[in-house]
């Protein structure tokens, strides 16, 4: 039973993903990253950690998918892609090159076969857990990542400025 | 009854080449920036699969921190994109060459 919803899940995660890179049409890509998002949540919840599913379909697929979104409506895209490719070639190089980047990471995570974790018991990936991890161990990097924001936030008003 | 940590991190391999390919073979620069996305979340899907398998919530907050930090890359990003077709009129990656020597 887990291992069917896994397999559904996951093939609906790598069909968005391929429909991302192979349509033209970059707001149906935008769509099909919207679905794979979400399959990914799903892929959390299964994995035992709540609170990053709920914070990926928030912030991912809520915040980030809509500035995504925004941003090919103001730009309308759609005419880049379309017409002859003078490098077609050593684009389609990008084939064979992501063929040998996917043999080699299963190389890498076929090499362990320990798979022992299964019974270990799940660490509980609560709000509760991840905030007692956040305000303890890592209260650092997390005030940090507020000044980060802020200086996400100044940089975006100002590159977006109109030029008096 | 549950299903191994490598299915997951076998499938955010799939998914992180995938990424990979689409940087490398679309011309339009916000498809692009998805395709990044996309390898973001492969990692995150990693980090948490092995974070189970260790048995602690750390690689979990690590997520935490690296959605965070997705969030401010993706705003700089469009607003870069933005900028960059206000002056240009066009998107296409192959006509920036501004800072090639």
């Amino acid at each position: 039973m887990a291992y069917a919803a896994f397999f559904v899940v996951a093939a609906m995660a790598v069909v968005s993903a391929l429909g991302l890179v192979l349509r033209r049409n970059a707001i149906h890509g935008a769509l099909f990253l919207i679905v794979n998002l979400g399959s990914i949540a799903v892929l959390y919840q299964t994995l035992g950690a709540e609170f990053l599913a709920w914070a990926q379909v928030i912030v991912y697929a809520g915040a980030i998918m809509v500035l995504f979104v925004f941003a090919i409506m103001v730009l309308i895209p759609g005419k880049e892609e379309t017409g002859p490719d003078p490098r077609r070639p050593w684009r389609l190089l990008a084939l064979p090159a992501g063929a040998l980047l996917f043999v080699q990471l299963i190389f890498v995570v076929g090499r362990d076969r320990g798979g022992g974790g299964a019974d270990v018991s799940p660490a509980g990936g609560g709000v509760e857990a991840i905030a007692g991890l956040l305000f303890t161990r890592y209260l650092f990097p997390f005030e940090l990542t507020s000044v980060l924001l802020l200086a996400a936030m100044v940089g975006v008003l100002l590159l977006a400025r109109r030029r008096v | 009854m549950m299903v191994p940590e490598s299915y997951y991190v076998g499938l955010s391999a799939v998914l992180f080449t995938i990424g990979v390919i689409g940087v490398v073979i679309r011309r339009n620069p916000l498809v692009m920036f998805m395709s990044i996305e996309l390898m973001l979340n492969a990692a995150n899907l990693a980090l948490v699969a092995f974070g189970r398998r260790v048995g602690n919530p750390d690689g979990q907050a690590v997520v935490f921190f690296v959605m965070a930090v997705a969030a401010a890359e993706v705003a700089v990003g469009l607003a870069i994109i933005v900028t960059i077709f206000r002056l240009r009129r066009r998107l296409s990656v192959d006509d920036l060459s501004l800072m090639r020597w």
